[in-house]
């Protein structure tokens, strides 16, 4: 049985439950679990529960909202204030962040207490959550295997039930990729509909937060809880208030789905491919036509992203220079070993990889070469949308090549782990809203996910071919046994 | 060998918001160290920045001033180098499109020996750029350790850069002067050098006298003092000098001054130079300039000292010296304007001289600021129009303006008091005279046998024997009558 959120807060509407009642499930479950699956870092049981008190006084006082009351988890990179805030890094292992990021801010205001912060790849780089200084996170589905990248603590934490839902960041498929690894639904919002104040920067033009869940539907309202305009975020952009859910029931008659052939080629496993080929089959069965489109620019999404990611990186990441909080080296001469030996120890080799490629790509005399050129290629991707998308209402594809791969089996060859996002990092260069859903299983018991990209603010569109296509199938609803 | 010195100056502004550049922090000097440094200050993980439109309009004001073009669309890069002071580990300001481009100054430089005639010059402004400033370390009192304090970090600045267009330090004095009083003028920047508002770089080469490439360049840094400037400079090109005339080369450095010793030293040399990794900061839009924005800030903008100038020159018969010392600050300008207008018969030479004499010795004796003048503009001009009707002689006015000075009350008041009033009277000067006449016979024999200097004599006698209150143009008048010379 899955307990949605929509669920969740029917109940507490209708005072069957109470907040500090499912609070206490849920971190049993994760004080169950967790040793198994390592999804969180932090969790704080009392702090948890006073918020479920605080959420149950104000539902009480009739004050409550739609989610008031039901618990969410948060991936480690959005700053809450006394919470320890590592971005699963040494680097911050010691960090409790003396403020809320906006993303926080709205939960809290909506009075969703937090179950405590994800694990996930240090500094979100990662396909595999083998990055995390805190050890990599299983997936509840196979424990020998990743749960994805780089959200892989909420995506694991929601597929293992030890949440209902936890919000996660997507710069080139973190949401996404790690959603159809563990089963579940993520959903990555255009480019600035969610403020990225206090989301740990990692590639600031790619980063955006987004809600992950078992449902689309928890998705749309979680998402009207995390979107809107902040002022604090000079990217975030300056639009009414939407309501996501309001496409939800709407027939999918007359419906254009996009297939771009590149994202159909070699490459993609039997399973998977036969998975996605059965959603589109019943899709076309709720009144949805298909038409195939080109994205012939978007094979080099993978090297634009692989230099203009880094580049982002190298300089968002030299804040944490052990001067001011942090993980310091305990011993150094003078200024400059400080520095070296903080950094050398405080980041993991992935992190300090992309941290090299990027001062590279921008280093005088390469600059021109790389960093232009990347970019030059990322207005083409986002152009083979724009014209992709008059034919179209969305897309749809894989979101993943593979399933779940063995923990270690891709860690030897950066270049094969950064292939994992082949179909999702286009989508972020483009600035476009993405997400995936379960569509199937392989051979071996582990999800498919199914990845539909809409165009500019349409969130509530592909939200609604998602909830349609959940009316119809039943994946969503399986859940590992643990 | 004949020399040449070839000057830049990039000038450093701090602009006057109350708020920092892209954080809410306030830029107030002298707080208690990491009392104004908010979160977003201290580059804590996951804030971002968010532009100051009042630095922005601060930018196009000076733009507008210098004649310039104004990049409708200009962007904010990062320039990345570590440092304790640079919380974020880099600067965020303008490199390949700067929000200013392209304008001139017109300075006045003064000659070689006092008295000469000023020149006119032109400096070429290549572009002006905002970015944040940095914090501070502070090496004493931390027992071998550093103290980092952000207050001053992400202050707005203003950089100016002009292109090496002077040919001596005192050309350099001469347009740094006249940017200090530009940047102050349109409001905005406080001009406060000694808090580091207004800091000067220099770059400094040396050529030989023809020669069309430029000398190799020492960049000398952060110099807070037109003095400093100019005994920076002269130290440099004399080293310089001397280097390649003892058969060295100079290499590209950047070098610090000392003041103690009037040297200057090296900081580091090219090889030392960062890769400062620029790249357009993706936190921060590109930022537009709308045409009715540019208009709004247009109409802000007061009259220039340029303008002014011009216009005393024209309009009010002042000399191009008069015109450019009377704007050298705005509230040097607004107190002349204040005097003339409140004369009725209008003498801008008067108001001039009396500005530029008495009231700016006396400000400079005691160490005030024009704006803060313990004799107000309306005052001055009070007494000036009692120099007008006759009513005091100058020396007299020099008493009043003393008692002016000293508090002692209005004008008329003060003549009043006093007694100062100049005696026109020509029924009580006549007696006055007549007695002067019979107690000095013996000049008045002189001066009719022909000795013009009894004359003068006579009119000293009358003087004094009116207690300095006669009209001295009365008394020639009066006195030539009386002893049938006129």
């Amino acid at each position: 049985m899955t307990d949605t959120i929509k669920s969740l807060a029917a109940l507490l509407a209708e005072g069957k439950t109470s907040s500090v009642e499912l609070c206490r499930d849920y971190l049993a479950r994760i004080e169950r679990l967790n040793p198994a699956l390592n999804a969180f870092v932090t969790v704080d049981a009392e702090k948890t529960l006073r918020e479920a008190a605080a959420a149950d006084a104000r539902r009480a006082a009739g004050q409550a909202g739609v989610l008031t009351g039901v618990p969410i988890a948060h991936k480690d990179i959005f700053c809450a204030e006394g919470w320890l805030t590592t971005c699963g890094s040494k680097m911050l292992s010691n960090f409790v962040s003396p403020y809320d990021a906006h993303v926080i801010e709205q939960f809290k205001a909506a009075g969703m207490p937090c179950l405590g912060k994800t694990n996930m790849d240090e500094f979100a780089m990662g396909s595999s959550n083998e990055t995390s200084y805190y050890g990599p996170v299983r997936n509840p589905w196979d424990t020998d295997r990743v749960p994805g990248g780089s959200s892989g603590g909420s995506a694991a934490a929601v597929a293992g039930r030890l949440a209902p839902a936890a919000t996660g960041t997507d710069t080139g498929g973190s949401i996404r990729q790690p959603a159809a690894l563990t089963g579940i639904t993520g959903l990555k919002p255009t480019y600035g509909v969610v403020s990225r104040y206090g989301m740990i920067a990692f590639a600031s033009s790619l980063d955006q937060g987004g809600p992950m869940a078992t449902t689309a539907e928890d998705c749309a309202l979680l998402l009207n809880v995390m979107a809107g305009f902040d002022p604090r975020d000079s990217t975030s952009l300056e639009r009414g208030k939407e309501d996501y859910t309001r496409d939800l029931e709407r027939p999918l008659a007359g419906l254009k789905i996009g297939l771009p052939r590149e994202f159909f080629g070699a490459g993609l496993t039997g399973d998977t491919a036969r998975a996605v080929e059965e959603a589109i089959n019943q899709l076309k069965k709720l009144g949805a036509q298909t038409v195939e489109v080109g994205l012939p620019n978007s094979k080099l999404s993978v090297a634009a992203y692989y230099v203009l990611a880094p580049a982002e990186a190298s300089s968002n990441l030299s804040r944490f220079d052990g001067v001011r909080y942090g993980y310091r080296t305990p011993e150094y001469k003078d200024l400059n070993e400080m520095y070296e030996k903080t950094r050398a120890e405080g980041f993991g080799s992935e992190v300090k990889r992309r941290i090299m490629i990027g001062a590279y790509v921008l280093s005088h005399g390469y600059y021109d070469a790389y960093y232009l050129q990347a970019q030059k290629l990322r207005r083409l991707i986002a152009q083979d949308f724009v014209e992709a998308f008059k034919q179209c209402d969305v897309i749809l594809g894989p979101t993943a090549p593979t399933t779940a791969f063995k923990l270690g089996e891709k860690t030897a060859d950066p270049v094969e782990m950064y292939l994992s996002d082949i179909y999702t990092i286009a989508v972020n260069l483009a600035g476009l809203p993405g997400m995936s859903l379960p569509c199937g299983f392989d051979a071996q018991g582990l999800p498919i996910g199914l990845q539909l990209i809409g165009d500019y603010f349409a969130e509530a569109r592909m939200l609604n071919v998602a909830h349609q296509y959940q009316l119809a199938s039943d994946w969503h609803t399986r859940a590992p046994t643990l | 060998m004949q020399w040449e010195t070839v000057i830049g100056l990039e000038v450093h502004s701090q602009l006057s918001t109350k708020t920092k550049i892209f954080s809410g922090a306030s830029t107030a000097f002298g707080a208690e160290p990491n009392s104004q440094a908010c979160q977003v200050d201290l580059a804590l993980p996951g804030v971002l920045p968010v532009l100051n439109k009042g630095a922005v309009e601060r930018a196009i004001k000076f733009g507008l001033a210098i004649g310039a073009k104004l990049n409708r669309t200009n962007i904010f890069d990062r320039k990345n180098y570590f440092y304790p002071d640079l919380p974020k580990g880099y600067q965020i300001s303008q490199f390949t499109l700067p929000i200013v481009e392209a304008g001139e100054l017109t300075v006045q430089v003064e000659g070689d020996k006092p008295g000469d005639k000023a020149v006119e010059k032109t400096v070429r402004i290549t572009r002006a750029h905002l970015e944040e400033d940095a914090g501070k370390s502070l090496h004493e009192d931390f027992h071998g350790m550093t103290g980092i304090d952000l207050n001053r970090a992400g202050t707005p600045l203003l950089e100016i850069v002009s292109e090496p267009d002077m040919r001596s330090a005192r050309e350099a004095v001469a347009y740094a002067k006249a940017l200090h009083t530009l940047v102050t003028w349109i409001g905005i920047c406080d001009g406060n050098m000694q808090e580091g508002s207004f800091r000067v770089d220099a770059n400094v080469s040396v050529r030989p006298l023809g020669q069309a490439e430029y000398g190799t360049r020492r960049e000398i840094k952060n110099l807070n003092s037109f003095k400093f400037l100019e005994q920076a400079i002269n130290y440099e090109v004399r080293w310089q000098i001397e280097q390649i005339e003892d058969g060295h080369r100079v290499e590209q450095a950047t070098v610090l001054f000392d003041p103690d010793t009037g040297e200057t030293r090296m900081m580091r040399s090219k090889e030392d130079a960062h890769d400062y990794r620029y790249f357009p900061d993706p936190d921060l839009l590109p930022v537009k300039l709308e045409e009715d924005w540019i208009e709004q800030v247009r109409a802000t903008l007061p009259e220039l000292p340029q303008q002014k100038q011009a216009r005393y020159q024209a309009d009010l018969g002042l000399s191009a010296y008069d015109a450019s010392a009377l704007t050298a600050s705005r509230a040097m300008a607004d107190y002349f304007e204040a005097v003339v207008a409140g004369l009725v018969k209008q003498d801008a030479k008067l108001a001039a001289n009396w500005i530029m004499g008495d009231l700016s010795a006396t400000l400079n004796r005691e160490g005030v600021d024009i704006a803060a003048s313990r004799i107000p503009a309306g005052q001055l001009a009070a007494l000036l129009a009692r120099i007008q009707d006759a009513t005091l002689s100058g020396k007299l006015a020099k008493q009043v303006f003393e008692a002016l000075w000293a508090g002692e009350g209005e004008v008329d008041a003060i003549i009043e008091a006093r007694g100062l009033k100049q005696v026109s009277d020509s029924g009580a000067l006549s007696a006055i005279i007549d007695e002067v006449l019979a107690a000095n016979a013996k000049s008045v024999e002189e001066f009719r046998s022909g000795k013009e200097k009894a004359f003068n004599a006579l009119v000293g006698q009358v003087m004094k024997a009116s207690k300095g209150k006669a009209n001295p143009a009365q008394v020639n008048e009066l006195l030539k009558k009386k002893l049938g010379a006129g």
